[in-house]
Protein backbone atom coordinates (compact mmCIF):
# COMPACT_ATOMS: atom_id res chain seq x y z
CA UNK A 1 0.00 0.00 0.00
CA UNK A 2 1.42 3.40 -0.99
CA UNK A 3 2.10 5.89 1.77
CA UNK A 4 1.70 9.60 1.99
CA UNK A 5 4.87 11.58 1.48
CA UNK A 6 4.79 15.06 2.92
CA UNK A 7 6.85 18.04 1.79
CA UNK A 8 4.50 21.03 1.57
CA UNK A 9 2.51 19.56 4.45
CA UNK A 10 5.51 18.35 6.43
CA UNK A 11 4.72 20.37 9.55
CA UNK A 12 0.97 19.88 9.61
CA UNK A 13 -0.15 18.85 13.05
CA UNK A 14 3.34 19.26 14.52
CA UNK A 15 2.83 22.74 15.89
CA UNK A 16 -0.02 25.09 16.73
CA UNK A 17 -0.22 27.27 13.64
CA UNK A 18 -0.83 30.42 15.67
CA UNK A 19 2.42 30.01 17.62
CA UNK A 20 5.77 30.89 16.10
CA UNK A 21 7.49 29.77 19.29
CA UNK A 22 6.21 26.27 18.77
CA UNK A 23 7.27 26.48 15.16
CA UNK A 24 10.79 27.49 16.13
CA UNK A 25 10.95 24.56 18.55
CA UNK A 26 10.42 22.09 15.73
CA UNK A 27 13.19 23.68 13.69
CA UNK A 28 11.17 26.41 11.99
CA UNK A 29 12.96 29.05 9.90
CA UNK A 30 16.05 26.85 9.64
CA UNK A 31 15.87 27.05 5.85
CA UNK A 32 15.82 30.85 5.97
CA UNK A 33 18.93 30.83 8.13
CA UNK A 34 20.69 28.55 5.65
CA UNK A 35 19.54 30.55 2.63
CA UNK A 36 20.60 33.93 3.95
CA UNK A 37 24.16 32.60 4.27
CA UNK A 38 24.13 31.53 0.63
CA UNK A 39 24.72 33.69 -2.45
CA UNK A 40 21.32 34.46 -4.09
CA UNK A 41 22.55 33.16 -7.41
CA UNK A 42 23.25 29.75 -5.88
CA UNK A 43 19.77 29.51 -4.44
CA UNK A 44 18.28 30.03 -7.88
CA UNK A 45 20.58 27.36 -9.28
CA UNK A 46 19.47 25.00 -6.54
CA UNK A 47 15.81 25.56 -7.39
CA UNK A 48 16.52 25.12 -11.11
CA UNK A 49 18.41 21.93 -10.36
CA UNK A 50 15.57 20.60 -8.19
CA UNK A 51 13.26 20.77 -11.23
CA UNK A 52 10.50 22.12 -9.02
CA UNK A 53 7.48 22.96 -11.17
CA UNK A 54 4.69 25.37 -10.30
CA UNK A 55 1.88 23.77 -8.33
CA UNK A 56 -0.71 26.39 -9.31
CA UNK A 57 -1.73 24.47 -12.40
CA UNK A 58 0.57 25.21 -15.30
CA UNK A 59 3.68 23.39 -14.08
CA UNK A 60 6.19 26.00 -15.22
CA UNK A 61 9.75 25.47 -13.87
CA UNK A 62 10.01 27.63 -10.74
CA UNK A 63 13.77 28.13 -10.87
CA UNK A 64 13.62 29.57 -14.38
CA UNK A 65 10.94 32.04 -13.35
CA UNK A 66 13.18 33.15 -10.50
CA UNK A 67 16.12 33.52 -12.89
CA UNK A 68 14.14 35.65 -15.35
CA UNK A 69 12.85 37.89 -12.57
CA UNK A 70 16.30 38.31 -11.13
CA UNK A 71 17.81 39.19 -14.51
CA UNK A 72 15.08 41.69 -15.45
CA UNK A 73 15.77 45.39 -15.01
CA UNK A 74 13.70 47.42 -12.62
CA UNK A 75 13.28 51.13 -13.24
CA UNK A 76 12.27 52.06 -9.68
CA UNK A 77 14.75 49.72 -8.06
CA UNK A 78 11.93 47.57 -6.70
CA UNK A 79 11.15 43.99 -7.50
CA UNK A 80 8.10 42.24 -6.18
CA UNK A 81 7.21 38.80 -5.00
CA UNK A 82 3.60 37.65 -4.98
CA UNK A 83 2.02 34.58 -3.56
CA UNK A 84 -1.04 33.51 -5.48
CA UNK A 85 -3.47 32.37 -2.79
CA UNK A 86 -6.63 32.96 -4.77
CA UNK A 87 -7.46 29.26 -4.93
CA UNK A 88 -10.70 29.39 -6.87
CA UNK A 89 -10.44 26.28 -9.02
CA UNK A 90 -13.44 24.13 -8.08
CA UNK A 91 -12.46 20.99 -6.20
CA UNK A 92 -9.24 22.53 -4.87
CA UNK A 93 -8.47 23.31 -1.23
CA UNK A 94 -4.80 22.53 -0.76
CA UNK A 95 -3.57 26.11 -0.34
CA UNK A 96 -6.17 26.72 2.32
CA UNK A 97 -4.86 23.76 4.32
CA UNK A 98 -1.29 25.10 4.17
CA UNK A 99 -2.33 28.63 5.17
CA UNK A 100 -4.55 27.52 8.04
CA UNK A 101 -2.29 24.82 9.43
CA UNK A 102 1.24 25.90 8.53
CA UNK A 103 1.38 29.56 7.51
CA UNK A 104 5.06 29.81 8.44
CA UNK A 105 6.28 27.33 5.83
CA UNK A 106 4.75 29.59 3.20
CA UNK A 107 6.42 32.67 4.66
CA UNK A 108 9.75 30.81 4.74
CA UNK A 109 9.43 29.92 1.08
CA UNK A 110 8.56 33.49 0.16
CA UNK A 111 11.42 34.96 2.18
CA UNK A 112 13.95 32.67 0.48
CA UNK A 113 12.58 33.33 -3.01
CA UNK A 114 12.52 37.10 -2.38
CA UNK A 115 16.12 37.02 -1.19
CA UNK A 116 17.12 35.00 -4.25
CA UNK A 117 15.60 37.39 -6.79
CA UNK A 118 16.25 40.59 -4.86
CA UNK A 119 12.66 41.52 -4.04
CA UNK A 120 11.98 43.77 -1.08
CA UNK A 121 8.22 43.89 -1.23
CA UNK A 122 5.91 40.93 -1.10
CA UNK A 123 2.20 40.38 -1.25
CA UNK A 124 -0.07 37.47 -0.57
CA UNK A 125 -3.16 37.82 -2.75
CA UNK A 126 -5.82 35.76 -1.07
CA UNK A 127 -9.45 35.21 -1.92
CA UNK A 128 -11.78 37.21 0.32
CA UNK A 129 -13.84 34.17 1.30
CA UNK A 130 -10.87 32.48 3.01
CA UNK A 131 -11.43 34.24 6.32
CA UNK A 132 -9.64 31.68 8.50
CA UNK A 133 -6.57 31.68 6.26
CA UNK A 134 -6.53 35.49 6.27
CA UNK A 135 -6.57 35.66 10.08
CA UNK A 136 -3.88 33.01 10.35
CA UNK A 137 -1.55 34.69 7.86
CA UNK A 138 -1.96 38.08 9.54
CA UNK A 139 -0.91 36.55 12.85
CA UNK A 140 2.01 34.70 11.26
CA UNK A 141 3.34 37.81 9.52
CA UNK A 142 3.25 39.86 12.73
CA UNK A 143 5.04 37.10 14.61
CA UNK A 144 7.68 36.66 11.92
CA UNK A 145 8.30 40.41 11.97
CA UNK A 146 8.70 40.42 15.75
CA UNK A 147 11.25 37.62 15.53
CA UNK A 148 13.26 39.39 12.85
CA UNK A 149 12.42 37.11 9.91
CA UNK A 150 10.62 39.94 8.14
CA UNK A 151 11.22 43.68 8.07
CA UNK A 152 14.55 45.47 7.95
CA UNK A 153 17.93 43.74 8.17
CA UNK A 154 16.55 40.24 8.40
CA UNK A 155 18.72 38.06 10.66
CA UNK A 156 21.19 40.94 10.80
CA UNK A 157 21.88 40.87 7.08
CA UNK A 158 21.31 43.69 4.62
CA UNK A 159 18.21 41.97 3.31
CA UNK A 160 14.85 43.73 3.84
CA UNK A 161 11.45 42.29 3.09
CA UNK A 162 7.93 43.36 3.88
CA UNK A 163 4.94 41.11 3.20
CA UNK A 164 1.39 42.42 2.99
CA UNK A 165 -1.94 40.74 2.56
CA UNK A 166 -4.25 41.74 -0.27
CA UNK A 167 -7.78 40.49 -0.50
CA UNK A 168 -9.63 39.34 -3.56
CA UNK A 169 -13.37 39.78 -3.70
CA UNK A 170 -15.01 36.85 -5.45
CA UNK A 171 -13.50 36.58 -8.90
CA UNK A 172 -12.02 33.31 -10.18
CA UNK A 173 -10.33 35.10 -13.06
CA UNK A 174 -8.24 37.13 -10.60
CA UNK A 175 -6.30 33.92 -9.89
CA UNK A 176 -4.82 34.20 -13.37
CA UNK A 177 -1.50 35.86 -12.72
CA UNK A 178 -1.81 38.90 -14.98
CA UNK A 179 -5.36 39.59 -13.91
CA UNK A 180 -4.20 39.17 -10.33
CA UNK A 181 -1.75 42.03 -10.86
CA UNK A 182 -4.54 44.31 -12.03
CA UNK A 183 -6.67 43.39 -9.05
CA UNK A 184 -3.78 43.85 -6.65
CA UNK A 185 -3.26 47.34 -8.04
CA UNK A 186 -6.84 48.10 -7.02
CA UNK A 187 -8.51 47.78 -10.40
CA UNK A 188 -11.19 45.65 -11.98
CA UNK A 189 -10.05 42.15 -12.82
CA UNK A 190 -9.58 42.44 -16.56
CA UNK A 191 -6.67 40.42 -17.94
CA UNK A 192 -3.54 41.95 -19.39
CA UNK A 193 -2.14 40.88 -22.71
CA UNK A 194 0.81 38.43 -22.56
CA UNK A 195 3.70 39.13 -23.17
CA UNK A 196 5.15 40.89 -21.27
CA UNK A 197 5.24 38.27 -18.54
CA UNK A 198 5.29 39.29 -14.87
CA UNK A 199 9.01 38.47 -14.64
CA UNK A 200 9.62 41.38 -17.00
CA UNK A 201 6.79 43.81 -16.31
CA UNK A 202 4.62 42.79 -13.41
CA UNK A 203 3.20 44.71 -10.48
CA UNK A 204 3.38 48.48 -11.07
CA UNK A 205 5.33 47.64 -14.23
CA UNK A 206 8.26 46.13 -12.34
CA UNK A 207 9.76 42.62 -12.41
CA UNK A 208 7.56 40.34 -10.34
CA UNK A 209 7.69 36.71 -9.31
CA UNK A 210 4.28 35.07 -8.95
CA UNK A 211 4.04 31.61 -7.43
CA UNK A 212 1.35 29.48 -5.91
CA UNK A 213 1.14 28.76 -2.15
CA UNK A 214 2.08 25.10 -2.58
CA UNK A 215 5.04 25.97 -4.83
CA UNK A 216 6.57 28.29 -2.22
CA UNK A 217 6.02 25.64 0.44
CA UNK A 218 8.41 23.26 -1.33
CA UNK A 219 11.33 25.65 -1.14
CA UNK A 220 12.23 25.24 2.56
CA UNK A 221 12.46 21.46 2.12
CA UNK A 222 14.68 21.77 -0.95
CA UNK A 223 17.01 24.21 0.81
CA UNK A 224 17.24 22.05 3.93
CA UNK A 225 17.54 18.63 2.33
CA UNK A 226 19.19 19.40 -1.00
CA UNK A 227 18.18 18.73 -4.55
CA UNK A 228 19.44 15.15 -4.66
CA UNK A 229 17.09 14.13 -1.89
CA UNK A 230 14.26 16.08 -3.45
CA UNK A 231 14.69 14.47 -6.84
CA UNK A 232 14.55 10.99 -5.31
CA UNK A 233 10.85 11.67 -4.84
CA UNK A 234 8.38 11.76 -7.72
CA UNK A 235 9.01 11.27 -11.42
CA UNK A 236 11.85 12.32 -13.70
CA UNK A 237 9.89 15.19 -15.25
CA UNK A 238 7.93 16.12 -12.15
CA UNK A 239 10.02 15.59 -9.03
CA UNK A 240 8.70 16.04 -5.53
CA UNK A 241 5.23 15.63 -4.17
CA UNK A 242 1.78 16.94 -4.96
CA UNK A 243 -1.18 17.59 -2.75
CA UNK A 244 -4.32 16.05 -4.20
CA UNK A 245 -7.71 17.17 -2.96
CA UNK A 246 -10.21 14.39 -3.43
CA UNK A 247 -13.94 15.05 -3.24
CA UNK A 248 -17.23 13.60 -4.39
CA UNK A 249 -18.24 9.95 -4.13
CA UNK A 250 -15.39 8.56 -2.03
CA UNK A 251 -15.43 7.26 1.53
CA UNK A 252 -12.72 9.56 2.84
CA UNK A 253 -12.70 12.81 0.90
CA UNK A 254 -9.86 15.13 1.88
CA UNK A 255 -6.31 16.24 1.11
CA UNK A 256 -3.49 13.79 0.50
CA UNK A 257 0.10 14.64 -0.33
CA UNK A 258 2.05 11.96 -2.12
CA UNK A 259 4.95 11.54 -4.53
CA UNK A 260 4.20 12.71 -8.06
CA UNK A 261 3.40 9.68 -10.16
CA UNK A 262 1.03 7.94 -7.77
CA UNK A 263 -1.84 6.50 -9.73
CA UNK A 264 -5.42 7.65 -9.65
CA UNK A 265 -6.35 4.19 -8.42
CA UNK A 266 -4.01 4.53 -5.42
CA UNK A 267 -5.36 7.95 -4.63
CA UNK A 268 -9.00 6.96 -4.83
CA UNK A 269 -8.87 3.47 -3.34
CA UNK A 270 -5.90 3.49 -0.95
CA UNK A 271 -5.98 7.06 0.27
CA UNK A 272 -9.58 8.12 -0.12
CA UNK A 273 -11.03 4.77 0.94
CA UNK A 274 -12.70 3.80 -2.35
CA UNK A 275 -16.09 4.61 -3.76
CA UNK A 276 -18.94 5.35 -1.36
CA UNK A 277 -21.57 2.71 -0.61
CA UNK A 278 -19.48 0.04 -2.32
CA UNK A 279 -20.30 1.74 -5.60
CA UNK A 280 -18.37 1.56 -8.84
CA UNK A 281 -16.06 4.23 -10.20
CA UNK A 282 -17.45 5.98 -13.25
CA UNK A 283 -15.46 9.16 -13.82
CA UNK A 284 -13.19 11.70 -12.24
CA UNK A 285 -12.63 15.30 -13.12
CA UNK A 286 -8.95 16.09 -12.76
CA UNK A 287 -7.64 19.61 -12.21
CA UNK A 288 -10.84 21.53 -11.52
CA UNK A 289 -13.35 23.18 -13.84
CA UNK A 290 -10.51 24.06 -16.17
CA UNK A 291 -9.79 20.35 -15.99
CA UNK A 292 -10.55 17.09 -17.72
CA UNK A 293 -12.93 14.17 -17.39
CA UNK A 294 -11.34 10.72 -17.33
CA UNK A 295 -12.77 7.22 -17.13
CA UNK A 296 -11.47 4.01 -15.58
CA UNK A 297 -8.90 3.49 -18.33
CA UNK A 298 -6.84 6.24 -16.67
CA UNK A 299 -6.91 4.69 -13.17
CA UNK A 300 -3.41 3.27 -13.56
CA UNK A 301 -1.77 6.26 -15.22
CA UNK A 302 0.86 7.98 -13.03
CA UNK A 303 -0.44 11.35 -11.88
CA UNK A 304 2.16 13.85 -13.12
CA UNK A 305 2.18 16.75 -15.57
CA UNK A 306 3.48 14.89 -18.63
CA UNK A 307 2.00 11.43 -18.14
CA UNK A 308 -1.52 12.85 -17.93
CA UNK A 309 -0.98 15.04 -20.94
CA UNK A 310 -0.36 11.92 -23.02
CA UNK A 311 -3.85 10.80 -22.05
CA UNK A 312 -5.47 14.07 -23.02
CA UNK A 313 -5.86 14.94 -19.34
CA UNK A 314 -4.36 17.54 -17.00
CA UNK A 315 -2.99 17.51 -13.49
CA UNK A 316 -3.95 21.15 -12.98
CA UNK A 317 -4.37 22.17 -9.37
CA UNK A 318 -4.49 18.58 -8.11
CA UNK A 319 -8.25 18.50 -7.71
CA UNK A 320 -9.87 15.09 -8.14
CA UNK A 321 -13.66 15.11 -8.22
CA UNK A 322 -14.94 11.56 -8.20
CA UNK A 323 -18.25 10.37 -9.63
CA UNK A 324 -19.77 6.96 -9.01
CA UNK A 325 -21.69 4.91 -11.51
CA UNK A 326 -25.11 6.46 -10.97
CA UNK A 327 -24.06 10.09 -11.44
CA UNK A 328 -25.26 11.85 -14.62
CA UNK A 329 -22.10 13.02 -16.30
CA UNK A 330 -23.80 15.64 -18.47
CA UNK A 331 -25.15 17.30 -15.37
CA UNK A 332 -21.60 17.77 -14.07
CA UNK A 333 -20.55 19.26 -17.37
CA UNK A 334 -23.48 21.67 -17.14
CA UNK A 335 -22.37 22.75 -13.68
CA UNK A 336 -18.84 23.36 -14.97
CA UNK A 337 -20.07 25.37 -17.94
CA UNK A 338 -22.30 27.45 -15.68
CA UNK A 339 -19.20 28.17 -13.64
CA UNK A 340 -17.40 29.55 -16.69
CA UNK A 341 -20.41 31.59 -17.70
CA UNK A 342 -20.52 33.12 -14.24
CA UNK A 343 -16.79 33.85 -14.14
CA UNK A 344 -16.33 35.22 -17.66
CA UNK A 345 -15.33 38.87 -17.25
CA UNK A 346 -17.10 39.86 -20.47
CA UNK A 347 -14.23 41.83 -21.91
CA UNK A 348 -14.03 39.88 -25.15
CA UNK A 349 -16.91 38.71 -27.32
CA UNK A 350 -15.94 35.07 -28.00
CA UNK A 351 -15.92 34.22 -24.31
CA UNK A 352 -18.77 36.46 -23.18
CA UNK A 353 -21.13 35.05 -25.82
CA UNK A 354 -19.48 31.65 -25.98
CA UNK A 355 -19.81 30.77 -22.29
CA UNK A 356 -23.54 31.64 -22.44
CA UNK A 357 -23.94 29.70 -25.67
CA UNK A 358 -22.39 26.59 -24.12
CA UNK A 359 -24.86 26.66 -21.24
CA UNK A 360 -27.74 27.20 -23.64
CA UNK A 361 -26.70 24.20 -25.71
CA UNK A 362 -26.64 22.10 -22.56
CA UNK A 363 -30.07 23.26 -21.55
CA UNK A 364 -31.41 22.29 -24.94
CA UNK A 365 -29.78 18.91 -24.48
CA UNK A 366 -31.71 18.50 -21.24
CA UNK A 367 -35.00 18.89 -23.11
CA UNK A 368 -34.04 16.46 -25.83
CA UNK A 369 -31.73 13.90 -24.31
CA UNK A 370 -31.91 11.59 -27.34
CA UNK A 371 -29.11 13.27 -29.18
CA UNK A 372 -26.22 13.79 -26.81
CA UNK A 373 -23.65 12.97 -29.47
CA UNK A 374 -24.85 15.82 -31.63
CA UNK A 375 -24.85 18.24 -28.71
CA UNK A 376 -21.35 17.19 -27.75
CA UNK A 377 -20.13 17.99 -31.24
CA UNK A 378 -21.80 21.38 -31.14
CA UNK A 379 -20.22 22.11 -27.76
CA UNK A 380 -16.83 21.12 -29.08
CA UNK A 381 -17.20 23.29 -32.15
CA UNK A 382 -18.08 26.29 -30.00
CA UNK A 383 -15.32 25.61 -27.46
CA UNK A 384 -12.70 25.25 -30.19
CA UNK A 385 -13.73 28.56 -31.63
CA UNK A 386 -13.46 30.12 -28.17
CA UNK A 387 -10.05 28.55 -27.58
CA UNK A 388 -8.76 30.13 -30.77
CA UNK A 389 -10.22 33.59 -30.36
CA UNK A 390 -10.57 34.43 -26.65
CA UNK A 391 -8.33 37.02 -25.08
CA UNK A 392 -7.27 35.13 -21.98
CA UNK A 393 -6.91 31.57 -20.67
CA UNK A 394 -10.40 31.52 -19.15
CA UNK A 395 -12.08 31.54 -22.53
CA UNK A 396 -9.59 28.93 -23.67
CA UNK A 397 -10.53 26.56 -20.84
CA UNK A 398 -14.04 25.14 -21.54
CA UNK A 399 -12.56 23.00 -24.30
CA UNK A 400 -10.74 20.94 -21.66
CA UNK A 401 -13.77 19.35 -19.97
CA UNK A 402 -15.75 19.18 -23.22
CA UNK A 403 -13.09 17.50 -25.32
CA UNK A 404 -12.15 15.01 -22.61
CA UNK A 405 -15.76 14.12 -21.94
CA UNK A 406 -16.18 13.38 -25.63
CA UNK A 407 -12.94 11.40 -25.74
CA UNK A 408 -13.82 9.15 -22.82
CA UNK A 409 -17.60 8.95 -22.74
CA UNK A 410 -18.94 9.55 -26.24
CA UNK A 411 -19.55 5.88 -27.00
CA UNK A 412 -21.71 5.58 -23.90
CA UNK A 413 -24.31 7.90 -25.37
CA UNK B 1 -16.43 52.04 13.82
CA UNK B 2 -16.11 55.53 12.39
CA UNK B 3 -15.51 55.54 8.62
CA UNK B 4 -12.59 57.96 8.77
CA UNK B 5 -11.02 55.77 11.36
CA UNK B 6 -11.25 52.84 8.96
CA UNK B 7 -9.78 54.81 6.08
CA UNK B 8 -6.93 56.12 8.15
CA UNK B 9 -5.76 52.61 8.89
CA UNK B 10 -4.67 52.37 5.22
CA UNK B 11 -2.10 54.28 3.23
CA UNK B 12 -3.99 56.39 0.66
CA UNK B 13 -2.85 54.28 -2.30
CA UNK B 14 -5.04 52.81 -5.01
CA UNK B 15 -3.70 49.31 -4.40
CA UNK B 16 -5.40 49.38 -0.98
CA UNK B 17 -8.80 49.84 -2.60
CA UNK B 18 -10.10 46.29 -2.24
CA UNK B 19 -8.91 45.95 1.35
CA UNK B 20 -10.59 49.26 2.22
CA UNK B 21 -13.87 48.30 0.55
CA UNK B 22 -13.94 44.99 2.44
CA UNK B 23 -13.37 46.77 5.73
CA UNK B 24 -16.09 49.37 5.09
CA UNK B 25 -18.58 46.75 3.97
CA UNK B 26 -17.86 44.49 6.96
CA UNK B 27 -18.55 47.41 9.27
CA UNK B 28 -21.80 48.30 7.58
CA UNK B 29 -24.80 46.83 9.44
CA UNK B 30 -26.37 45.93 6.11
CA UNK B 31 -23.30 44.48 4.47
CA UNK B 32 -23.18 46.93 1.61
CA UNK B 33 -21.36 49.96 0.23
CA UNK B 34 -23.58 53.06 -0.02
CA UNK B 35 -22.80 55.81 -2.54
CA UNK B 36 -21.44 58.08 0.17
CA UNK B 37 -18.83 55.45 1.03
CA UNK B 38 -17.68 55.22 -2.56
CA UNK B 39 -17.35 59.01 -2.68
CA UNK B 40 -15.43 59.01 0.57
CA UNK B 41 -13.02 56.37 -0.71
CA UNK B 42 -12.56 58.13 -4.06
CA UNK B 43 -11.63 61.31 -2.23
CA UNK B 44 -9.30 59.52 0.14
CA UNK B 45 -7.45 57.76 -2.69
CA UNK B 46 -7.55 60.83 -4.89
CA UNK B 47 -9.27 58.95 -7.69
CA UNK B 48 -12.60 59.28 -9.45
CA UNK B 49 -15.96 58.09 -8.17
CA UNK B 50 -16.46 56.10 -11.36
CA UNK B 51 -13.18 54.23 -10.87
CA UNK B 52 -14.32 53.13 -7.41
CA UNK B 53 -17.82 52.34 -8.66
CA UNK B 54 -16.41 50.21 -11.48
CA UNK B 55 -14.42 48.15 -9.02
CA UNK B 56 -17.34 47.63 -6.65
CA UNK B 57 -19.55 46.54 -9.55
CA UNK B 58 -16.96 44.09 -10.83
CA UNK B 59 -16.39 42.05 -7.69
CA UNK B 60 -19.21 39.78 -6.56
CA UNK B 61 -18.43 40.04 -2.85
CA UNK B 62 -19.32 43.73 -2.85
CA UNK B 63 -22.87 45.02 -2.90
CA UNK B 64 -24.28 48.42 -3.77
CA UNK B 65 -27.63 47.49 -2.28
CA UNK B 66 -28.47 46.89 1.37
CA UNK B 67 -28.33 43.24 2.32
CA UNK B 68 -29.29 41.29 5.36
CA UNK B 69 -27.22 41.47 8.50
CA UNK B 70 -26.34 37.87 7.71
CA UNK B 71 -25.30 37.10 4.16
CA UNK B 72 -25.64 33.45 3.27
CA UNK B 73 -23.33 32.33 0.47
CA UNK B 74 -24.27 28.99 -0.93
CA UNK B 75 -21.72 27.06 -2.98
CA UNK B 76 -23.11 25.84 -6.27
CA UNK B 77 -19.88 24.63 -7.86
CA UNK B 78 -19.66 21.08 -9.24
CA UNK B 79 -19.01 19.05 -6.09
CA UNK B 80 -21.64 20.76 -3.94
CA UNK B 81 -23.96 20.72 -6.93
CA UNK B 82 -23.49 16.97 -7.33
CA UNK B 83 -23.90 16.11 -3.65
CA UNK B 84 -27.02 18.31 -3.57
CA UNK B 85 -27.42 22.04 -3.31
CA UNK B 86 -31.15 21.86 -3.98
CA UNK B 87 -31.74 20.46 -0.56
CA UNK B 88 -29.95 23.47 0.92
CA UNK B 89 -31.90 25.98 -1.15
CA UNK B 90 -35.18 24.28 -0.31
CA UNK B 91 -34.49 24.23 3.41
CA UNK B 92 -33.49 27.89 3.39
CA UNK B 93 -36.69 28.67 1.54
CA UNK B 94 -38.73 26.71 4.08
CA UNK B 95 -37.07 28.46 6.96
CA UNK B 96 -36.76 32.11 5.96
CA UNK B 97 -38.90 32.12 2.82
CA UNK B 98 -36.39 33.65 0.41
CA UNK B 99 -34.44 32.31 -2.54
CA UNK B 100 -31.22 33.20 -4.32
CA UNK B 101 -30.61 36.92 -4.66
CA UNK B 102 -33.27 37.86 -2.13
CA UNK B 103 -33.29 39.56 1.26
CA UNK B 104 -35.78 39.04 4.07
CA UNK B 105 -38.10 41.96 4.86
CA UNK B 106 -36.64 42.37 8.33
CA UNK B 107 -33.20 42.75 6.70
CA UNK B 108 -31.85 39.86 8.73
CA UNK B 109 -30.83 37.49 5.91
CA UNK B 110 -29.76 37.62 2.29
CA UNK B 111 -29.10 34.54 0.19
CA UNK B 112 -26.54 34.46 -2.59
CA UNK B 113 -24.81 31.78 -4.57
CA UNK B 114 -21.07 31.45 -4.69
CA UNK B 115 -18.53 29.42 -6.60
CA UNK B 116 -16.38 26.77 -4.91
CA UNK B 117 -15.61 27.76 -1.31
CA UNK B 118 -12.73 25.31 -1.00
CA UNK B 119 -14.55 22.91 1.33
CA UNK B 120 -15.47 20.36 -1.30
CA UNK B 121 -14.56 17.41 0.95
CA UNK B 122 -17.40 18.53 3.22
CA UNK B 123 -20.00 19.31 0.57
CA UNK B 124 -22.53 20.78 0.45
CA UNK B 125 -21.40 23.94 2.21
CA UNK B 126 -22.46 27.51 2.77
CA UNK B 127 -20.96 30.55 4.47
CA UNK B 128 -22.90 32.81 6.79
CA UNK B 129 -20.88 36.01 6.91
CA UNK B 130 -17.42 34.81 7.94
CA UNK B 131 -18.40 31.37 9.13
CA UNK B 132 -18.43 28.14 7.13
CA UNK B 133 -21.16 25.54 7.64
CA UNK B 134 -20.43 22.18 6.12
CA UNK B 135 -21.93 18.77 5.37
CA UNK B 136 -25.31 20.43 5.29
CA UNK B 137 -28.59 18.65 5.62
CA UNK B 138 -32.05 19.95 6.49
CA UNK B 139 -31.50 19.69 10.22
CA UNK B 140 -28.17 21.49 10.22
CA UNK B 141 -29.48 24.31 8.08
CA UNK B 142 -32.51 24.93 10.25
CA UNK B 143 -30.33 24.79 13.38
CA UNK B 144 -28.00 27.44 11.98
CA UNK B 145 -30.81 29.75 10.92
CA UNK B 146 -32.89 29.23 14.05
CA UNK B 147 -30.01 29.96 16.38
CA UNK B 148 -29.23 33.21 14.56
CA UNK B 149 -32.88 34.26 14.80
CA UNK B 150 -33.03 33.39 18.48
CA UNK B 151 -29.85 35.30 19.17
CA UNK B 152 -31.20 38.37 17.44
CA UNK B 153 -34.49 38.25 19.35
CA UNK B 154 -32.67 38.17 22.66
CA UNK B 155 -30.56 41.20 21.86
C1 LIG C 1 -8.55 31.49 -14.92
C2 LIG C 1 -7.33 31.14 -14.15
C3 LIG C 1 -7.37 31.06 -12.75
C4 LIG C 1 -6.23 30.75 -12.02
N1 LIG C 1 -6.34 30.67 -10.66
C5 LIG C 1 -5.22 30.38 -9.94
C6 LIG C 1 -5.27 30.32 -8.52
O1 LIG C 1 -6.34 30.50 -7.91
N2 LIG C 1 -4.14 30.04 -7.84
C7 LIG C 1 -2.94 29.82 -8.49
O2 LIG C 1 -1.94 29.58 -7.83
N3 LIG C 1 -2.86 29.88 -9.82
C8 LIG C 1 -3.96 30.15 -10.57
N4 LIG C 1 -3.85 30.23 -11.93
C9 LIG C 1 -2.53 30.05 -12.53
C10 LIG C 1 -1.74 31.35 -12.52
O3 LIG C 1 -2.04 32.08 -13.69
C11 LIG C 1 -0.22 31.11 -12.51
O4 LIG C 1 0.09 30.16 -13.47
C12 LIG C 1 0.31 30.65 -11.18
O5 LIG C 1 -0.01 31.55 -10.18
C13 LIG C 1 1.81 30.52 -11.25
O6 LIG C 1 2.33 29.97 -10.06
P1 LIG C 1 3.12 28.58 -10.07
O7 LIG C 1 4.16 28.67 -11.14
O8 LIG C 1 3.71 28.48 -8.72
O9 LIG C 1 2.14 27.52 -10.35
C14 LIG C 1 -5.01 30.51 -12.68
C15 LIG C 1 -4.96 30.58 -14.08
C16 LIG C 1 -6.10 30.87 -14.80
C17 LIG C 1 -6.00 30.93 -16.28
S1 LIG D 1 -11.56 35.19 -22.39
FE1 LIG D 1 -13.34 35.57 -21.03
S2 LIG D 1 -12.44 36.03 -19.06
FE2 LIG D 1 -10.80 36.26 -20.60
S3 LIG D 1 -10.87 38.41 -21.24
FE3 LIG D 1 -12.23 37.33 -22.62
S4 LIG D 1 -14.25 37.55 -21.62
FE4 LIG D 1 -12.75 38.02 -20.07
S1 LIG E 1 -17.59 22.72 -4.82
FE1 LIG E 1 -18.59 23.55 -3.08
S2 LIG E 1 -16.95 23.95 -1.74
FE2 LIG E 1 -15.93 23.25 -3.54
Amino acid sequence: MPIEKRIALKNIGKYKSSSIDEYLKIGGYKSVKIALKTVPHNIINTIIDSKLRGRGGAGFPTGLKEKYTKEADSSSGHKYIICNADEGEPGTFKDRIIMEKDPHVLLEGMIIAAYAIGATKGYIYIRGEYTDSIHMLRTAITQAKNKGFLGKNILNTKFNLEIKIKLGAGSYLCGEELTLLESLEGKRGYPRIKPPFPAEKGLFGEPTLVNNVETFSHIPYIIEHGTENYKLIGTEDSPGTKIFTISGDVNKPGYYETAMGATLRELIYDFAGGIKNNGKFKAAILGGAAGTFVDKSVLDTPMAFDTLKEKGAVLGSGAIMVMSEDRPIFDMLLSILEFFKHESCGKCVPCRIGTSQLVLLMENAKKDSSNKKKILNQLLFEAEYMAKTSLCPLGQSPILPIKSLKQYFENQF
Amino acid sequence: MDKDEILNRFEPQQDNLLNILHELQNNNPNNFLPTEDLKLVAKYLNTSYSAVYGVVKYYTMFSLKPRGKYVIRLCKSPVCHMIDTNIVLQEIKNNIDIGLGETTNDLLFSVESSECLGRCAEAPVMMVNEKIHKELDSIKISNVLDSIKLNEQNK
